[in-house]
Parts: C-alpha cells; structure tokens; sequence
C-alpha cells in the first residue's frame, strides 16, 4: 500500500473523582509508562497518540480535567464536541464509582449524544494475588464488583472495562475498544479541534500561523 | 480546605482569566473563585435558561425559540477581537488557541445619510465603495498612504507632520478630507466612539487605523475574528490554562469574609471550603465594591433576536455595523454586532444582534431606535444597563487589585490594556510573553 491510511481526529476526555488514575491511564497509553505516586495533574493536560485500528488510525487528542472537577468546576468547553469519554472509577473505593454514575449522567447531559463513553474500573492491580491471578479471599481490597461495574455500563449503554494503568493492564484495549466503537460518519463532523483534512472547517482560521491561511472546505482533502 | 497561595484571583471574568493563566504559568500558586456557577463573570455568554433568567426573571424563556437551551451562546459584552490585536498575540503566545476556534466576522459596514455602507477591506473594494465621490478616493488614497509610509526615524515621511503635537484634524485638513470621510477614518476605523480625537494629538488615531488596517489585512474580510460558541470560550481557554499549570478552581463558592493584616493590608478570604490565605489578591469590581468607582459613563446593551440576516449587508453570517455619533444626531456611536449559527451562538435560521451605546438621555431605550431601525423585525429584545466601574486606587498599598468594567467600545483593546497594567502592577514588572512549550515538549515534560 503506497497511501497512508486516513487519519481520524478524536477528542477524548477524562473524567472520574481525584486519584483513580485518570492521568496514569493516559499516561501509560501515550508513553508505555507508570508513576508510583504521582502528583496530581499539573502541567500536561493535552496528549495526543495515534491509534491503529485495522484499517483506520485515529489520532486520540486527549483532555485532561487539570484538576477542575475538584470543585465541580468543569467548564462547558471541556465537554465541547467531545466524540468520547472515559469515566474512570477505582475498584477499590466505592465512592469512586458512585461518582462514577454521575460523571455519566453529567455527560448525557452535557456532551453531544453520539458520545462514545468507557466505564472503566482501574487499579486493577491492588487485587491479584502474587501468581498473577484475582485474588477472591475475603482479603481481597476489590471493593466493587466486576457485575456492578459491566451492569451500569449495560443501563447506559457504554463500554466497560477493567483496568491496571500500573501494569498495563487492558489499558490499550480501552482505547481500541473506542476507536472500534466511534460512528464512521461522525468521525469529521462537529470537530472544530481536530485536525481534519474534509471537517465543516469553512473559515476557520489558524491564528498560529501568519498570513491568510484560511481553511477553505475540502481543501487539501486527498480523495484517492 | 486551610491552604496558603501566592494570588487569589476572584471572579472568572476575561480579565481575571488571563492574568490567573499567566501568573499559574510563571509558577504562582493561584487560587480562584467564582461566587457563580458558571465562568465568565461579565463577560460570559450565556445560554437561553440563563439568559431569561438575568433579563427577565418574570418571564419564562419562550416557547417560540428553538434549539437545546445550549445552542445559545449570547455574549453580555458585544465585542470582537482585532485579527492583529493584543488579546489575539496573547492567545498565540499563551497557546490557548489549543482550546479555541475562530471564524472571522464576515464585514464591517457604516451608516451614513440613512444607509448602510460596507468599509472596504481593501483596495479594490475602496474604488469600488459607494462611500466617497472619485476626488475624495484619491485623497483618502494619499491620507492612507501618508499613515502607511510614516516613520519616526526618517522625517521626510512625516510631511510637515508631528504625529506627538499635530493633531488628527490638523492632518485632515492638510489632506482636505471632508466631514463624512473623517467620519468614517476616524468611527469605522480608528474605532473612536466620540469625536473627541479630532483636538487631540494624533499618534493614537494613528496606531488605532494602523491596527485596522493590519487586522484587515491579515485575514481579508474584516479586522476582525470571533470564537466559535461566543466570547465565553475566552475566560473558560485561559481558565483551562491556570488549570493546567496548577491553579485550583472553585466556582459556586461566595466569599464569606475578606481577611485584613494589622496594617490593612489583604490577608485571604474565607469560603464554605475553609479559608485561603494570600497577600495578593486580583478581583472584579464587584468583589470590592467599596474599592470601586463609577466611570461617569453607562453603557445599555440590547439582545436582539433576530430570523433573518440584515438587510443591505449581503446576507452575511456575521457583521458589525456602526452609527457614527453625528449621522443620529448624537455624542456617542452605536454599536452593532450581528452573529449567526456559523459561529455557533444560535440554533441555524436564528441571528443575533447586540446593539450598544453610552446613555446620554433619560430614555435609553430610545436611544437605540436608530439601530433597531436597520435589523427589521426582532422575535425579542432583552436590555441591560450597566455602569462602569473602575479602581479608585492602584492598589500597591493594600495589595488588591482591581480591574475595570468592560468597556463600551467594539474590541479588546482597553482590556489588555487594564490586563497588563494589573500585570505590571502586581509583579512588579511588564508583562512579557512567552510562547509556550510545544505539545512535543509537554509530552517529553509529562513523561518526567
């Protein structure tokens, strides 16, 4: 094959209570990478990765929340044509997942409704044992079932996965996952971020660069 | 929530929002409040619900609007960004560009003798403009060639002229302009909202045409861009910016208490999350009323709902219009900026038009007539007046720091101005920008 595949622009976005790994689930998508007790969010919150998936690659720009849900003090903008979501919980700490619920209603309410959203489960690894396998003994710090997490993403109609950002864990999964379940034809609509070759980009304007540079509708769109 | 900071910033205005973004960039711990649930402040904009609510608290919002209640975005404060102006460098630099799309406002046109004209963008639009006669062409030509070529450092550009002592009518006069082409030099494109310019020196008409005519040229349609879903992605883009450089955010949260040193100087406030202590704090006028002073001016703004674009202006998505103060018979120009769904602030088939001036007669809402006049029938109208506040010190001295009410004009100018002069105020220093770390190197930093 002499032509690259098409590259689909998606804006993804994090959402779940502090500290259940939100941007160590990013981070080992993007880097292959895990940080034992890391800061919260400073500094970083715009990673993009290019995914493959079978024959389409989709460039994942990926928004961080930067620590403004603390105080519920998301801003619309952060929702903003939005084509997917991961909501992300700790099994290990129910309260995360009840937080888990609203953050899915707040993006029914908030985000365009052919939103592709993931229920994620994190941390994973805080409940095997040393052979590598669930640990099922009462000792076990599993908190919320695997059941409870697979029958809220069934009422919402979601994805649903069980992750370990520390081990890597169906982490790359999450993301296929998404990229397999995104609409086709929603792929270059309403993106006013993505770096779209065929988008409704009609007059937009780059401010970064100098002179002129208008983004004319179809420009520079390969049809082959 | 018992937390030290270097600054506190109240209220989630344009102002507040760039200085937190920039201060959480240069390394400052920024806290910052919005007694309201939404960012923005004054320059918010505002969805149907909420706008309904502010302007007409009796009545529910009407059933004859369509749309989701979020396919509004109607500004408070009309303006536009200059396409070369200080707000859109601050943005480059800053990259919150990142966050933000923006379209260009699709023409600007000017009333004179009971129509409505579009100001050339260029050139050929200038020879071909119904404006001015044949000889008045070739004398705008000269006169905008004299600003074009004018140098300080080479004084056989400057025709006679000190562009420090002259002033603006002085130059008019020596290039025989008439009345309506002053007019529209020195309303449709230096910007000027009164006549007072023409006595007074000339360098600032100077630079205000050179913006124009720079912002123009940079895009071609206009000097002007404008953000896809309204002016309130501005605040929320650099809100996003402090975030990420580790500014803490409560909105909902009023301020209980301002906390005072012995000397009087400010200590911290004290919310429903506990209390936060800083010596410094930056702040709309609201948070400190007894710290503030009326400007004299009041500015009434009216929300126009409209079903169809203006007429005379071609159709086109977006516009601004502006009435020169003489050609109503008034001190103060009327603003007019039109939107459309092509920038996202309304629900396709809807216009909206915000019409502004200074008050100058017991019956503001008269004073619009004129501006009502041209956008024909309107579905509704929602006015607002507002006084205009200011400082009534710098704050060295207690370490608050005020900023100014948006102002009437048509652009973002005099608020960067109060921008990096609460800058230089507060640091110490003027303020310098920066270009950002590319997304590269932030993903390399990340990964630290």
């Amino acid at each position: 094959m002499s032509f690259p595949n098409p590259t689909t622009s998606v804006k993804l976005v994090l959402l779940g209570e502090a500290a259940v790994g939100k941007s160590s689930l990013v981070l080992r998508f993007v880097s292959n990478e895990f940080q034992e007790n890391k800061e919260p969010t400073i500094g970083a919150a715009f990673l993009t990765q290019k995914c493959t998936i079978g024959s389409k690659v989709i460039k994942y720009e990926i928004w961080d929340t930067a620590g403004q849900e603390r105080f519920a003090s998301l801003a619309p903008m952060y929702y903003r044509n939005a084509q997917a979501a991961i909501v992300v919980y700790d099994i290990t700490k129910p309260a995360s997942f009840i937080k888990a619920r609203h953050w899915v209603k707040e993006l029914h309410e908030q985000a365009s409704k052919d939103i592709t959203i993931a229920l994620v489960g994190n941390k994973y690894d805080l409940v095997k044992n040393d052979s590598g396998e669930e640990d099922d003994s009462e000792n076990s710090l599993r908190k919320v079932s695997i059941e409870e997490g697979q029958n809220l993403a069934d009422e919402e109609g979601i994805l649903f996965f069980e992750t370990s950002a520390k081990d890597g864990f169906n982490v790359n999964e999450v993301f296929i996952g998404i990229g397999n379940h995104i609409p086709e034809s929603n792929n270059n609509s309403n993106n006013p971020l993505g770096g779209n070759s065929n988008g409704n980009n009609e007059g937009r304007i780059d401010l970064t660069s100098n002179a002129n540079n208008i983004n004319r509708s179809g420009g520079g769109e390969c049809a082959c | 929530m018992d937390e030290n900071y270097d600054v506190i910033v109240l209220g989630t205005g344009l102002t507040e929002c760039v200085l937190s973004g920039i201060l959480s960039v240069e390394g400052k711990k920024v806290l910052h409040i919005d007694r309201q649930d939404f960012y923005g402040g004054e320059s918010a904009s505002l969805n149907l619900s909420q706008l309904y609510k502010k302007f007409k608290p009796s009545a529910q919002k009407p059933e004859f609007l369509t749309g989701r209640d979020r396919d509004w975005c109607v500004d408070l404060i009309p303006k536009f960004l200059m396409s070369n102006g200080e707000l859109t460098n601050i943005l480059v630099h800053t990259d919150v560009t990142r966050y933000i799309e923006f379209k260009q406002i699709g023409g600007s046109y000017v009333y004179r003798s009971g129509r409505i004209a579009k100001v050339p963008a260029n050139e050929s639009e200038a020879i071909r403009s119904s404006l001015m006669g044949i000889f008045e062409k070739r004398r705008m030509k000269r006169f905008l060639d004299f600003i074009a070529k004018y140098d300080d450092d080479d004084v056989s550009t400057h025709q006679g002229f000190d562009l420090d002592k002259n002033t603006m009518d002085e130059i008019y006069t020596y290039f025989g302009l008439e009345s309506g082409t002053k007019d529209f030099i020195g309303h449709a494109m230096a910007l000027w909202s009164t006549d007072h310019y023409l006595t007074e020196v000339a360098r600032p008409t100077y630079e205000r045409i050179m913006l124009y005519v720079q912002s123009v040229a940079k895009y071609g349609k206009s000097p002007y861009i404008y953000p896809l879903y309204g002016l309130g992605e501005l605040p929320q883009g650099f809100a996003r910016l402090s975030a990420i450089y580790g500014g803490t955010y409560m909105l909902d949260t009023p301020i209980d208490e301002v906390l005072y040193t012995d000397d009087g100087k400010f200590a911290g406030v004290v919310t429903k999350e506990g209390t936060a202590k800083a010596p410094i704090v930056i702040a709309d006028p609201t948070y400190f009323p007894d710290k503030v002073k009326k400007v004299g001016s009041r500015v009434i703004r009216a929300m126009c709902i409209l079903d169809h674009p203006i007429a005379g202006t071609s159709d086109l998505d977006s516009v601004q219009l502006i009435i020169p103060q003489n050609q109503v018979g008034r001190k103060h120009d009327i603003y007019i900026a039109v939107l459309s769904d092509v920038h996202c602030v309304v629900p396709k088939g809807y216009y909206l038009a915000i019409v502004s001036t200074i008050i100058e007669t017991e019956t503001p809402h008269v004073e619009l007539e004129p501006a009502f006049k041209l956008l024909g029938e309107r579905l509704d109208t929602l006015m607002g007046i507002a006084d205009l506040y200011e400082p009534s010190t710098d704050g060295t001295d207690s370490n608050i720091f005020i900023s100014k009410s948006y102002d009437a004009s048509s652009h973002f100018e005099s608020t960067t101005d109060d921008i990096k002069d609460i800058y230089f105020r507060v640091t110490g220093k003027p303020l310098v920008l920066q270009q950002r770390t590319t997304v590269e190197e932030e993903q390399a930093l990340n990964g630290l």
